[in-house]
């Protein structure tokens, strides 16, 4: 038995499997500390919802413990876990009405009902739902569903509040709204969230962390700035953000850079990240807006790195330009440049033209690569 | 509204869009009824038609004025609440037009329709029919009364009970099949209609145990249902597929197959008695009765019925996401509580379907309590099947019929009044 932990929440080399024979998740180990918003982001089947799921109870663990509030989590069953959930589809009871949902929760509690009633009609002004106490969830948008759903799974005072991908069933305006919303939430009451999603974007948008799923293990904790900046694999570079990844091969080392031979030739500098050795086989990942572009590589100031390219396309985006290049034996090298003075020389450069690429050692990030390719 | 009547807006070739747009609509209409035409024209003639035959031979009486039409008009003026018996027209009435009656072969008919409402109107019928010509040439060579020789002839036309029913009778429309069907008697002298003694009441009493005994069979397939549909509902749908299979197999056989297998269990020399009996549970004196009786009934009618209990509701349980009941724990409640107050109440629009269903078609079931129902286990629906085919009397097995339309009709609405027939999901 190891010491019990500090932090609010700790998975502690927790496994799962369904079958016996494959790990949804593998050894996963994670400390979530009070008041946090902790995203767990990645694609459809990488055990992040099952990790969620295992916290509320609802799946127990092949291996490993679970930690709530210094307590072992294994021998208490979910609904004396007095943890909140919200979920993809709401799963507001449809034969109540929005009053009567609210008040489950309290009324399941045995609280008096001058309580209920003064507790309910907090919860509808939290979520600015006031007048809708008889309608039935089925007389609601998907706005005001979810609404409702995050007010009922806070009305008991949770210790901690999950939410299972709570916006993905919402067309962009209102799950962009939603997410201020949330945060807003979150701010206000200072509650633990755990949230679930497959979305980056807005896992950025709201995370105080973020946690990176990937078949069943954690390929990063971090803040998203961090995250954004420096991914700690190939698999991140990819999945958070948009990234140009060129491949190569380590030539050779110098402190905290290397040098890297590209699989069309160039040799470029980049920022070793995994200490990989030489000779080692590397993902050299580049944000597209950390490119600069000039019509001759003279121009290019400031850039360790240079190669030629042709531009393939562009596209006007309003607050910014997109170009897309042949370079390093790559179609759609991706070059992102904001909207302001100094890019003309792109705005009138035609399609099929040579331009000089250039970008700083500290700006490009060679990744060991996941598996042998 | 004003920019319709300014702007008229027109096709390419210059006629106004809306009258082509609605002719066309139009064209699409007669194309969709052309379809459902021959189903149309089967529901009519299968459905419609004989149920309105049957509503008219519920109530219709012409055979009495048909048969005896003089008679009849004779008897207009007669009291039928006095104690004195019709006139000598009235007899002469009689005569003849029972010699007619004769001559067709009708007496014997009239005469069995009439020992419905009064028995041994039939035989006086018969008999009078039969000797009227003689009689009637009697009274023409001795210029006699008809009246008396009528009397002589047979004592019962001296009764004021024989003409009471000519009387009554003599309506074509009369409402006494359903008198009947509902254990009521019109009595001859006062014309008032009363219920019959309790003793002698068949039918209330019939209906009465067809209610309860289908009551019991819904509540039998909704007890052993429920938990099959919920068991397949939460099993992978490749797992789920298969059982639902196999609860649909007894559709694919035989009704009279399944009803007859139960006889084999059931009955006193039949595999369970005698495996109890082996066992040991059982004396050989003891062996217990399944068959032929109200248990066996609703033993092999709850067998038969329970698919059509269990497919509505497992198709509702289906649409039910599992993320309410892990709502309702997360939120607190016990697994059990939360089962009751969330998950059971998203299936009674299954209940309700799967009840009303299993309901009616038992109210109405046939083959079945005709085979095991023995003497205690019978329906409605076999008390009609005799009048139909064994007493003849086709009036009452209609009104018997329109009761029993009118019961479920009635249990319809008051479900529609209570749960709502919007409700019912069948999936």
């Amino acid at each position: 038995m190891s010491s019990p932990s500090p932090h609010f929440v700790s998975f502690e080399h927790v496994q799962k499997s369904y079958d016996g024979e494959t790990l949804v998740v593998e050894d996963f180990d994670l400390a979530i500390e009070r008041g946090e918003f902790l995203t767990l982001l990645g694609p459809s089947g990488s055990g992040k919802t099952t990790c969620l799921l295992m916290l509320a109870g609802f799946e127990t663990p092949s291996a490993g413990q679970i930690r709530l509030d210094g307590k072992v989590l294994d021998n208490i069953p979910p609904h004396q876990r007095d943890i909140g959930l919200v979920f993809q589809n709401y799963a507001l009871f449809p034969h109540m009405t929005v009053a009567e949902n609210l008040a489950f929760p309290l009324k399941v509690r045995k609280l008096d009902k001058a309580t209920i009633a003064q507790k309910v009609g907090d919860a509808l002004a939290m979520v600015r739902l006031q007048g809708f106490e008889h309608r039935r969830p089925g007389q609601l948008s998907g706005g005001q569903q979810q609404r409702v759903a995050v007010a009922r799974a806070l009305i008991f005072d949770p210790k901690i509040l999950l939410m299972d991908e709570p916006l993905s069933a919402l067309d962009k305006n209102l799950r962009d709204q939603m997410q201020i919303e949330i945060r807003e939430l979150h701010r206000t009451l200072g509650i633990t969230v755990v949230y679930v999603t497959h979305d980056q974007s807005e896992a950025m948008t709201m995370s105080s962390r973020i946690v990176v799923f990937d078949e069943g293990t954690v390929q990063q904790v971090a803040v998203p700035s961090e995250l954004y900046e420096k991914p700690q694999n190939a698999f991140v570079a990819q999945f958070v953000g948009e990234n140009n990844c060129l491949q190569g091969t380590v030539e050779r080392t110098q402190g905290k850079t290397c040098s890297v031979r590209l699989t069309s030739g160039e040799n470029i500098e980049a920022e070793n990240v995994d200490n990989n050795a030489k000779g080692k086989h590397v993902l050299v990942s580049l944000r597209p807006e950390r490119v600069r572009l000039a019509a001759n590589s003279a121009d290019l100031k400031h850039c360790q790195n240079k190669v030629q390219g042709k531009l393939q396309e562009k596209i006007f985006l309003g607050d910014h330009m997109r170009a897309r290049f042949f370079a390093c034996d790559k179609e759609g090298f991706v070059v992102n440049l904001p909207n302001k003075e100094g890019i003309e020389h792109v705005k009138v450069a035609k399609e099929g033209q040579d331009m000089a690429i250039g970008w700083r050692t500290e700006d490009c990030r060679a990744l060991g690569l996941p598996k042998p390719a | 509204m004003s920019s319709t009547t300014t702007f008229q807006l027109l096709t390419a070739d210059g006629r106004a869009l809306k009258a082509v747009l609605k002719k066309h609509k139009a064209r699409r209409k007669r194309k969709a009824f052309l379809l459902v035409t021959p189903l149309l024209a089967f529901v009519i003639v299968g459905f419609c038609l004989p149920i309105l035959d049957m509503l008219r031979r519920s109530t219709n009486n012409h055979i009495v004025e048909k048969t005896l039409p003089r008679t009849v008009l004779a008897l207009k003026e007669w009291d039928a609440g006095g104690t004195t018996l019709p006139n000598e027209p009235a007899f002469a009435s009689l005569a003849q037009d029972l010699v007619i009656a004769q001559h067709h072969r009708r007496a014997t008919q009239l005469g069995q329709r009439l020992n419905y409402e009064f028995s041994g109107l039939a035989s006086l019928f018969r008999r009078s029919g039969r000797h009227m010509e003689e009689l009637v040439n009697e009274v023409r060579s001795t210029r006699g009364s008809y009246k008396e020789t009528l009397i002589a002839f047979d004592a019962r036309w001296g009764e004021t009970d024989s003409w009471r029913v000519l009387k009554r009778f003599s309506d074509t429309l009369v409402a006494d099949y359903y008198w009947a069907a509902l254990d009521m008697r019109r009595d001859l002298r006062s014309n008032e209609v009363s219920l019959r003694p309790s003793k002698e009441r068949i039918y209330l009493r019939l209906f009465g145990r067809t209610v309860v005994i289908s009551l019991g069979i819904t509540l039998a397939t909704l007890l052993l249902g429920f938990p099959l549909a919920l068991w397949i509902a939460r099993l992978p749908s490749g797992q789920g597929n298969l059982l639902l299979v196999m609860v649909l197999l007894p559709f694919w056989t035989s009704l009279l197959v399944r009803t007859t297998s139960w006889i084999v269990l059931l009955q006193q020399q039949g595999v369970i008695n005698d495996l109890l009996v082996a066992v040991g549970i059982l004396s050989e004196e003891g062996r217990l009765r399944m068959i032929y009786n109200t248990t066996g009934t609703v033993i092999a009618m709850t067998h038969i019925l329970l698919p059509f209990m269990v497919l509505p509701l497992y198709s509702v349980m289906k649409t039910i996401s599992p993320s309410y009941m892990r709502a309702a724990v997360s939120l607190g409640a016990h697994p059990i509580s939360a089962f009751w107050k969330v998950y059971f109440p998203s299936t009674v629009p299954g209940i309700g379907a799967g009840a009303i269903m299993v309901f009616i078609l038992s109210i109405g079931y046939y083959i079945t309590p005709e085979l095991v129902g023995g003497r205690t286990g019978v329906f409605i629906s076999n008390r009609i099947a005799y009048h139909i085919s064994s007493s003849l009397n086709w009036g009452l097995a209609a009104a018997l019929g329109v009761a029993l339309l009118g019961f479920v009709i009635a249990i319809y609405w008051l479900y529609d009044k209570i749960v709502g027939i919007d409700n019912i999901r069948l999936g």
